[in-house]
Protein backbone atom coordinates (compact mmCIF):
# COMPACT_ATOMS: atom_id res chain seq x y z
CA UNK A 1 0.00 0.00 0.00
CA UNK A 2 2.63 2.51 1.11
CA UNK A 3 4.91 1.53 -1.75
CA UNK A 4 2.10 1.99 -4.24
CA UNK A 5 1.31 5.42 -2.73
CA UNK A 6 4.94 6.45 -3.07
CA UNK A 7 5.10 5.46 -6.72
CA UNK A 8 1.77 7.16 -7.40
CA UNK A 9 2.65 10.43 -5.68
CA UNK A 10 6.16 10.77 -7.04
CA UNK A 11 5.70 9.42 -10.53
CA UNK A 12 2.70 7.54 -11.86
CA UNK A 13 0.02 9.92 -10.62
CA UNK A 14 2.18 13.00 -9.91
CA UNK A 15 -0.17 15.91 -9.14
CA UNK A 16 1.79 18.32 -11.32
CA UNK A 17 2.96 16.12 -14.21
CA UNK A 18 0.05 13.74 -14.63
CA UNK A 19 -2.99 15.20 -12.94
CA UNK A 20 -1.93 18.71 -14.04
CA UNK A 21 -3.42 20.17 -10.87
CA UNK A 22 -2.32 23.38 -9.19
CA UNK A 23 -0.91 24.82 -12.38
CA UNK A 24 -1.52 28.43 -11.34
CA UNK A 25 0.97 28.57 -8.45
CA UNK A 26 3.18 26.05 -10.25
CA UNK A 27 3.68 28.23 -13.29
CA UNK A 28 3.73 31.53 -11.44
CA UNK A 29 6.36 30.98 -8.74
CA UNK A 30 8.85 28.65 -10.40
CA UNK A 31 11.23 31.38 -11.53
CA UNK A 32 13.86 30.03 -9.12
CA UNK A 33 14.68 26.88 -7.16
CA UNK A 34 14.13 28.55 -3.80
CA UNK A 35 10.72 29.97 -4.68
CA UNK A 36 9.63 26.59 -6.01
CA UNK A 37 10.91 24.78 -2.95
CA UNK A 38 9.26 27.26 -0.60
CA UNK A 39 5.84 26.99 -2.19
CA UNK A 40 6.24 23.23 -2.61
CA UNK A 41 6.97 22.72 1.09
CA UNK A 42 4.03 24.94 2.05
CA UNK A 43 1.73 22.98 -0.26
CA UNK A 44 3.04 19.66 1.07
CA UNK A 45 2.41 20.73 4.66
CA UNK A 46 -1.15 21.77 3.79
CA UNK A 47 -1.69 18.46 1.94
CA UNK A 48 -0.52 16.35 4.88
CA UNK A 49 -2.57 18.39 7.35
CA UNK A 50 -5.75 18.45 5.30
CA UNK A 51 -5.51 14.78 4.31
CA UNK A 52 -5.00 13.75 7.93
CA UNK A 53 -7.86 15.90 9.21
CA UNK A 54 -10.26 14.86 6.46
CA UNK A 55 -9.43 11.22 7.17
CA UNK A 56 -10.09 11.62 10.90
CA UNK A 57 -13.46 13.26 10.42
CA UNK A 58 -14.58 11.16 7.46
CA UNK A 59 -17.18 9.20 9.47
CA UNK A 60 -18.84 12.24 11.03
CA UNK A 61 -19.39 14.32 7.94
CA UNK A 62 -22.45 13.54 5.85
CA UNK A 63 -21.86 13.44 2.08
CA UNK A 64 -24.08 16.48 1.50
CA UNK A 65 -21.80 18.87 3.37
CA UNK A 66 -18.44 17.21 2.84
CA UNK A 67 -17.18 19.73 0.27
CA UNK A 68 -17.82 22.85 2.41
CA UNK A 69 -16.20 21.11 5.36
CA UNK A 70 -13.14 20.13 3.27
CA UNK A 71 -12.85 23.69 1.99
CA UNK A 72 -12.99 25.04 5.54
CA UNK A 73 -10.30 22.65 6.73
CA UNK A 74 -8.02 23.45 3.79
CA UNK A 75 -8.55 27.19 4.14
CA UNK A 76 -7.75 26.96 7.85
CA UNK A 77 -4.51 25.06 7.19
CA UNK A 78 -3.44 27.49 4.48
CA UNK A 79 -4.12 30.49 6.72
CA UNK A 80 -2.15 28.92 9.55
CA UNK A 81 0.79 28.12 7.27
CA UNK A 82 0.65 31.64 5.85
CA UNK A 83 0.81 33.12 9.35
CA UNK A 84 3.70 30.83 10.28
CA UNK A 85 5.62 31.73 7.13
CA UNK A 86 4.94 35.39 7.76
CA UNK A 87 6.38 35.00 11.25
CA UNK A 88 9.35 32.74 10.59
CA UNK A 89 10.41 33.10 6.93
CA UNK A 90 9.43 36.72 6.34
CA UNK A 91 11.63 37.29 3.28
CA UNK A 92 10.24 34.25 1.53
CA UNK A 93 6.75 35.29 2.51
CA UNK A 94 7.34 38.60 0.73
CA UNK A 95 8.68 36.84 -2.35
CA UNK A 96 5.86 34.30 -2.63
CA UNK A 97 3.31 37.00 -1.83
CA UNK A 98 -0.15 36.24 -3.10
CA UNK A 99 0.62 32.66 -4.05
CA UNK A 100 0.37 31.33 -0.52
CA UNK A 101 -3.37 32.07 -0.18
CA UNK A 102 -3.70 30.60 -3.67
CA UNK A 103 -2.78 27.19 -2.23
CA UNK A 104 -6.45 27.09 -1.19
CA UNK A 105 -7.40 26.99 -4.84
CA UNK A 106 -4.85 24.27 -5.63
CA UNK A 107 -7.16 21.54 -6.90
CA UNK A 108 -4.60 18.91 -5.95
CA UNK A 109 -5.46 19.43 -2.29
CA UNK A 110 -9.24 19.17 -2.43
CA UNK A 111 -8.78 16.47 -5.05
CA UNK A 112 -6.80 14.28 -2.65
CA UNK A 113 -9.20 15.07 0.20
CA UNK A 114 -12.18 13.98 -1.88
CA UNK A 115 -10.66 11.10 -3.83
CA UNK A 116 -8.43 9.54 -1.20
CA UNK A 117 -8.49 10.88 2.34
CA UNK A 118 -12.28 10.74 2.70
CA UNK A 119 -12.19 6.99 2.04
CA UNK A 120 -9.02 5.85 3.81
CA UNK A 121 -7.71 5.59 7.37
CA UNK A 122 -5.43 8.21 8.93
CA UNK A 123 -1.91 6.76 8.40
CA UNK A 124 -2.40 6.02 4.70
CA UNK A 125 -4.08 9.38 4.09
CA UNK A 126 -1.31 11.33 5.78
CA UNK A 127 1.26 9.31 3.84
CA UNK A 128 -0.60 9.99 0.61
CA UNK A 129 -0.47 13.72 1.44
CA UNK A 130 3.25 13.47 2.09
CA UNK A 131 3.94 11.68 -1.19
CA UNK A 132 1.66 13.86 -3.32
CA UNK A 133 3.23 16.93 -1.69
CA UNK A 134 6.72 15.61 -2.32
CA UNK A 135 5.87 14.88 -5.95
CA UNK A 136 4.49 18.40 -6.38
CA UNK A 137 7.52 19.96 -4.66
CA UNK A 138 9.85 17.88 -6.82
CA UNK A 139 8.33 19.24 -10.03
CA UNK A 140 8.33 22.81 -8.66
CA UNK A 141 12.03 22.50 -7.82
CA UNK A 142 12.98 20.93 -11.16
CA UNK A 143 11.03 23.52 -13.14
CA UNK A 144 12.40 26.32 -10.96
CA UNK A 145 15.93 25.02 -11.45
CA UNK A 146 15.48 24.74 -15.19
CA UNK A 147 14.21 28.31 -15.50
CA UNK A 148 16.73 29.80 -13.08
CA UNK A 149 19.62 28.03 -14.82
CA UNK A 150 18.55 29.01 -18.34
CA UNK A 151 17.51 32.50 -17.34
CA UNK A 152 20.17 33.67 -14.91
CA UNK A 153 22.84 30.97 -15.01
CA UNK A 154 22.51 30.35 -11.28
CA UNK A 155 21.01 27.78 -8.95
CA UNK A 156 19.74 28.25 -5.38
CA UNK A 157 19.98 32.03 -5.61
CA UNK A 158 18.40 33.54 -2.49
CA UNK A 159 18.56 30.35 -0.41
CA UNK A 160 18.97 32.50 2.70
CA UNK A 161 15.32 33.52 2.43
CA UNK A 162 14.29 29.95 3.16
CA UNK A 163 17.17 28.58 5.24
CA UNK A 164 18.46 31.63 7.10
CA UNK A 165 21.53 33.83 6.77
CA UNK A 166 24.02 30.92 6.63
CA UNK A 167 22.66 29.72 3.30
CA UNK A 168 23.76 32.75 1.33
CA UNK A 169 26.84 30.89 0.09
CA UNK A 170 24.76 28.02 -1.33
CA UNK A 171 24.25 29.92 -4.54
CA UNK A 172 25.82 28.13 -7.48
CA UNK A 173 26.79 30.21 -10.48
CA UNK A 174 27.03 28.06 -13.59
CA UNK A 175 27.64 30.97 -15.94
CA UNK A 176 27.34 34.73 -15.70
CA UNK A 177 25.47 36.72 -18.26
CA UNK A 178 24.92 40.39 -18.89
CA UNK A 179 21.50 39.78 -20.42
CA UNK A 180 19.34 37.17 -18.73
CA UNK A 181 17.41 34.84 -21.02
CA UNK A 182 14.01 36.49 -20.54
CA UNK A 183 11.93 33.75 -22.13
CA UNK A 184 12.92 31.34 -19.37
CA UNK A 185 12.19 33.75 -16.53
CA UNK A 186 8.87 35.11 -17.74
CA UNK A 187 5.64 33.05 -17.61
CA UNK A 188 5.95 31.61 -21.15
CA UNK A 189 9.12 29.89 -19.99
CA UNK A 190 7.10 28.14 -17.32
CA UNK A 191 4.67 26.76 -19.89
CA UNK A 192 7.48 25.62 -22.19
CA UNK A 193 9.43 24.06 -19.31
CA UNK A 194 6.34 22.29 -18.04
CA UNK A 195 5.64 20.93 -21.53
CA UNK A 196 9.20 19.65 -21.78
CA UNK A 197 8.99 17.94 -18.38
CA UNK A 198 5.75 16.19 -19.34
CA UNK A 199 7.30 15.11 -22.64
CA UNK A 200 10.37 13.71 -20.87
CA UNK A 201 8.15 11.80 -18.47
CA UNK A 202 6.16 10.34 -21.36
CA UNK A 203 9.33 9.26 -23.15
CA UNK A 204 10.64 7.55 -20.01
CA UNK A 205 7.28 5.84 -19.45
CA UNK A 206 7.23 4.62 -23.03
CA UNK A 207 10.78 3.27 -22.81
CA UNK A 208 9.92 1.46 -19.59
CA UNK A 209 6.75 0.03 -21.08
CA UNK A 210 8.68 -1.24 -24.11
CA UNK A 211 11.27 -2.82 -21.87
CA UNK A 212 8.62 -4.45 -19.76
CA UNK A 213 6.85 -5.71 -22.85
CA UNK A 214 10.10 -7.05 -24.28
CA UNK A 215 11.03 -8.96 -21.14
CA UNK A 216 7.52 -10.34 -20.96
CA UNK A 217 7.59 -11.77 -24.46
CA UNK A 218 10.90 -13.45 -23.74
CA UNK A 219 9.61 -15.29 -20.73
CA UNK A 220 6.46 -16.51 -22.41
CA UNK A 221 6.71 -20.21 -23.04
CA UNK A 222 4.72 -21.14 -26.04
CA UNK A 223 2.80 -24.26 -25.56
CA UNK A 224 2.28 -26.04 -28.79
CA UNK A 225 -1.22 -27.17 -28.99
CA UNK A 226 -1.34 -28.22 -32.55
CA UNK A 227 -2.40 -31.72 -32.27
CA UNK A 228 -1.35 -34.11 -34.94
CA UNK A 229 -4.28 -35.88 -36.11
CA UNK B 1 -37.11 13.72 7.81
CA UNK B 2 -35.49 16.34 5.59
CA UNK B 3 -35.68 19.05 8.24
CA UNK B 4 -33.75 16.87 10.65
CA UNK B 5 -30.93 16.27 8.22
CA UNK B 6 -30.77 19.99 7.46
CA UNK B 7 -30.47 20.75 11.18
CA UNK B 8 -27.86 18.07 11.60
CA UNK B 9 -25.81 19.26 8.63
CA UNK B 10 -26.13 22.84 9.79
CA UNK B 11 -24.86 21.90 13.23
CA UNK B 12 -21.91 19.96 11.82
CA UNK B 13 -20.98 22.86 9.55
CA UNK B 14 -21.25 25.31 12.43
CA UNK B 15 -19.09 23.06 14.54
CA UNK B 16 -16.38 22.97 11.89
CA UNK B 17 -16.60 26.69 11.27
CA UNK B 18 -16.10 27.36 14.98
CA UNK B 19 -13.24 24.88 15.24
CA UNK B 20 -11.30 26.12 12.23
CA UNK B 21 -11.83 29.75 13.21
CA UNK B 22 -10.60 29.00 16.72
CA UNK B 23 -7.47 27.31 15.31
CA UNK B 24 -6.72 30.28 13.08
CA UNK B 25 -7.35 32.70 15.95
CA UNK B 26 -4.91 30.84 18.18
CA UNK B 27 -2.22 30.81 15.47
CA UNK B 28 -2.85 34.47 14.69
CA UNK B 29 -2.48 35.38 18.33
CA UNK B 30 0.64 33.28 18.72
CA UNK B 31 2.42 34.74 15.70
CA UNK B 32 1.17 38.34 15.83
CA UNK B 33 4.01 39.68 17.93
CA UNK B 34 6.65 38.03 15.83
CA UNK B 35 5.08 39.22 12.57
CA UNK B 36 4.89 42.80 13.83
CA UNK B 37 8.50 42.57 14.89
CA UNK B 38 9.54 41.22 11.47
CA UNK B 39 7.68 44.02 9.70
CA UNK B 40 9.19 46.69 11.91
CA UNK B 41 12.65 45.16 11.43
CA UNK B 42 12.23 45.10 7.67
CA UNK B 43 10.90 48.65 7.71
CA UNK B 44 13.78 49.86 9.82
CA UNK B 45 16.28 48.05 7.59
CA UNK B 46 14.86 49.82 4.53
CA UNK B 47 14.80 53.16 6.34
CA UNK B 48 18.41 52.70 7.42
CA UNK B 49 19.39 52.15 3.80
CA UNK B 50 18.11 55.58 2.81
CA UNK B 51 18.93 57.41 6.05
CA UNK B 52 22.23 56.28 7.65
CA UNK B 53 21.69 55.42 11.34
CA UNK B 54 24.58 57.71 12.30
CA UNK B 55 22.50 60.74 11.28
CA UNK B 56 19.71 60.36 13.82
CA UNK B 57 19.03 59.24 17.38
CA UNK B 58 15.22 59.14 17.53
CA UNK B 59 12.89 56.17 16.91
CA UNK B 60 12.77 56.74 13.17
CA UNK B 61 9.92 54.43 12.24
CA UNK B 62 7.72 55.72 15.07
CA UNK B 63 8.20 59.38 14.20
CA UNK B 64 6.16 59.50 11.04
CA UNK B 65 3.23 61.21 9.38
CA UNK B 66 0.88 60.22 6.59
CA UNK B 67 0.37 62.84 3.93
CA UNK B 68 -1.72 63.08 0.81
CA UNK B 69 0.16 64.90 -1.93
CA UNK B 70 -0.27 64.47 -5.66
CA UNK B 71 3.48 65.00 -6.18
CA UNK B 72 4.19 61.79 -4.25
CA UNK B 73 1.47 59.61 -5.74
CA UNK B 74 -2.26 58.98 -5.67
CA UNK B 75 -2.42 57.27 -2.33
CA UNK B 76 -1.45 58.77 1.06
CA UNK B 77 2.25 58.28 1.72
CA UNK B 78 4.34 57.92 4.87
CA UNK B 79 7.07 60.36 5.78
CA UNK B 80 9.59 59.46 8.49
CA UNK B 81 11.45 62.21 10.32
CA UNK B 82 15.03 61.64 11.46
CA UNK B 83 16.21 63.92 14.25
CA UNK B 84 19.59 64.25 15.97
CA UNK B 85 19.29 65.35 19.61
CA UNK B 86 16.05 67.14 18.79
CA UNK B 87 17.29 68.90 15.64
CA UNK B 88 15.83 68.02 12.26
CA UNK B 89 18.29 65.83 10.38
CA UNK B 90 16.62 64.14 7.43
CA UNK B 91 13.36 62.89 5.94
CA UNK B 92 12.54 59.47 4.55
CA UNK B 93 9.67 59.90 2.11
CA UNK B 94 7.69 57.17 0.38
CA UNK B 95 6.48 57.99 -3.11
CA UNK B 96 5.24 56.36 -6.30
CA UNK B 97 6.38 56.63 -9.90
CA UNK B 98 3.05 56.05 -11.68
CA UNK B 99 4.57 55.78 -15.17
CA UNK B 100 6.73 52.67 -14.92
CA UNK B 101 6.82 50.16 -17.78
CA UNK B 102 4.43 47.81 -15.94
CA UNK B 103 2.53 50.12 -13.65
CA UNK B 104 3.42 51.77 -10.36
CA UNK B 105 6.91 51.71 -8.91
CA UNK B 106 6.89 52.33 -5.15
CA UNK B 107 10.02 54.00 -3.85
CA UNK B 108 11.45 55.58 -0.74
CA UNK B 109 13.99 58.39 -0.60
CA UNK B 110 16.10 59.73 2.23
CA UNK B 111 16.75 63.45 1.98
CA UNK B 112 18.91 65.52 4.34
CA UNK B 113 17.73 68.92 5.63
CA UNK B 114 19.99 70.66 3.10
CA UNK B 115 18.14 68.94 0.24
CA UNK B 116 20.87 66.44 -0.53
CA UNK B 117 19.73 62.91 -1.43
CA UNK B 118 21.00 60.33 1.06
CA UNK B 119 19.62 57.33 -0.79
CA UNK B 120 16.74 56.06 -2.92
CA UNK B 121 15.40 52.48 -2.87
CA UNK B 122 12.60 50.56 -4.54
CA UNK B 123 9.92 49.17 -2.25
CA UNK B 124 7.93 47.30 -4.89
CA UNK B 125 7.70 47.13 -8.68
CA UNK B 126 6.66 44.88 -11.58
CA UNK B 127 9.29 45.94 -14.12
CA UNK B 128 10.62 43.39 -16.60
CA UNK B 129 13.23 41.04 -15.10
CA UNK B 130 16.58 41.58 -16.78
CA UNK B 131 15.69 44.98 -18.20
CA UNK B 132 13.79 47.28 -15.88
CA UNK B 133 14.70 45.52 -12.66
CA UNK B 134 18.10 47.21 -12.55
CA UNK B 135 16.38 49.62 -10.17
CA UNK B 136 16.71 46.86 -7.56
CA UNK B 137 19.85 47.05 -5.47
CA UNK B 138 20.28 43.28 -5.69
CA UNK B 139 20.57 43.56 -9.48
CA UNK B 140 22.49 46.76 -10.09
CA UNK B 141 23.75 49.77 -8.12
CA UNK B 142 22.12 52.29 -10.45
CA UNK B 143 20.06 53.61 -7.52
CA UNK B 144 23.26 54.90 -5.94
CA UNK B 145 23.59 57.47 -8.73
CA UNK B 146 21.09 59.65 -6.83
CA UNK B 147 23.29 59.83 -3.73
CA UNK B 148 24.66 63.26 -2.93
CA UNK B 149 22.61 65.03 -5.60
CA UNK B 150 20.09 67.74 -4.86
CA UNK B 151 17.28 69.22 -6.90
CA UNK B 152 17.49 72.79 -8.14
CA UNK B 153 14.67 74.41 -10.06
CA UNK B 154 17.16 76.07 -12.46
CA UNK B 155 18.87 72.77 -13.13
CA UNK B 156 15.65 70.80 -13.66
CA UNK B 157 16.93 69.64 -17.05
CA UNK B 158 19.73 67.71 -15.35
CA UNK B 159 17.07 65.57 -13.65
CA UNK B 160 16.44 63.37 -16.67
CA UNK B 161 18.03 60.32 -18.21
CA UNK B 162 20.95 60.95 -20.56
CA UNK B 163 18.83 60.15 -23.58
CA UNK B 164 16.62 63.14 -22.70
CA UNK B 165 19.61 65.41 -21.98
CA UNK B 166 19.96 64.75 -18.26
CA UNK B 167 22.68 63.30 -16.06
CA UNK B 168 21.33 59.80 -15.27
CA UNK B 169 22.19 56.64 -17.19
CA UNK B 170 19.36 54.76 -18.81
CA UNK B 171 19.50 50.97 -19.06
CA UNK B 172 20.26 49.15 -22.29
CA UNK B 173 16.90 48.30 -23.77
CA UNK B 174 14.89 50.01 -21.04
CA UNK B 175 14.49 53.76 -20.90
CA UNK B 176 10.96 53.99 -19.56
CA UNK B 177 11.77 52.57 -16.12
CA UNK B 178 14.70 54.89 -15.25
CA UNK B 179 12.87 57.82 -16.81
CA UNK B 180 9.90 57.19 -14.52
CA UNK B 181 12.13 56.82 -11.46
CA UNK B 182 14.23 59.93 -12.17
CA UNK B 183 11.10 62.00 -12.83
CA UNK B 184 9.39 60.90 -9.63
CA UNK B 185 12.52 61.51 -7.52
CA UNK B 186 12.75 65.03 -8.97
CA UNK B 187 9.09 65.73 -8.17
CA UNK B 188 9.54 64.37 -4.65
CA UNK B 189 12.62 66.52 -4.02
CA UNK B 190 10.81 69.63 -5.27
CA UNK B 191 7.88 68.79 -3.01
CA UNK B 192 10.12 68.29 0.02
CA UNK B 193 11.90 71.56 -0.59
CA UNK B 194 8.60 73.45 -0.75
CA UNK B 195 7.04 71.71 2.27
CA UNK B 196 10.01 70.89 4.50
CA UNK B 197 8.78 72.94 7.45
CA UNK B 198 5.36 71.31 7.41
CA UNK B 199 6.81 67.80 6.97
CA UNK B 200 9.08 68.16 10.00
CA UNK B 201 6.62 69.89 12.32
CA UNK B 202 3.34 68.01 11.85
CA UNK B 203 2.78 65.88 14.96
CA UNK B 204 3.43 62.18 14.43
CA UNK B 205 0.20 60.52 13.31
CA UNK B 206 0.85 57.14 11.73
CA UNK B 207 1.10 53.69 13.23
CA UNK B 208 4.37 51.87 13.16
CA UNK B 209 2.76 48.45 12.80
CA UNK B 210 1.02 49.30 9.52
CA UNK B 211 3.61 49.42 6.75
CA UNK B 212 2.42 50.91 3.50
CA UNK B 213 5.18 49.59 1.28
CA UNK B 214 3.39 46.40 0.38
CA UNK B 215 5.06 43.33 -1.00
CA UNK B 216 8.37 43.32 -2.68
Amino acid sequence: MFKQLTIDGLWKNNPALVQLLGLCPLLAVTSSVVNGLGLGLATALVLIGSNATVSIIRHWVTPAIRIPVFVMIIAAFVTIIQLLMNAFTYELYLALGIFIPLIVTNCAIIGRAEAFASKNPLPVSAFDGLMMGTGFTFILVVLGGLRELLGNGTLLNGAERLFGAGAESWKVTIFTTEHPFLLAILPPGAFLGMGLLIAVKNVIDKKMAEKAAASETKTVVRARVTAES
Amino acid sequence: MPLNSITKNGLILTGFALMTTALIAITFDGTKQRIDKQRAKKKLATLNEVVPPALYDNQLYLDCITIDASALGDEPKSVYRARQSGDNAALAVEFTAPDGYSGDIDLIAGVAVNGEVLGVRVLSHQETPGLGDKIEMSVSDWMLSFNGKSFDEDQAKRWQVKKDGGQFDQFTGATITPRAVVGSVARTLAYIEANQHKLFNTPSNCQAAAPTGGQQ
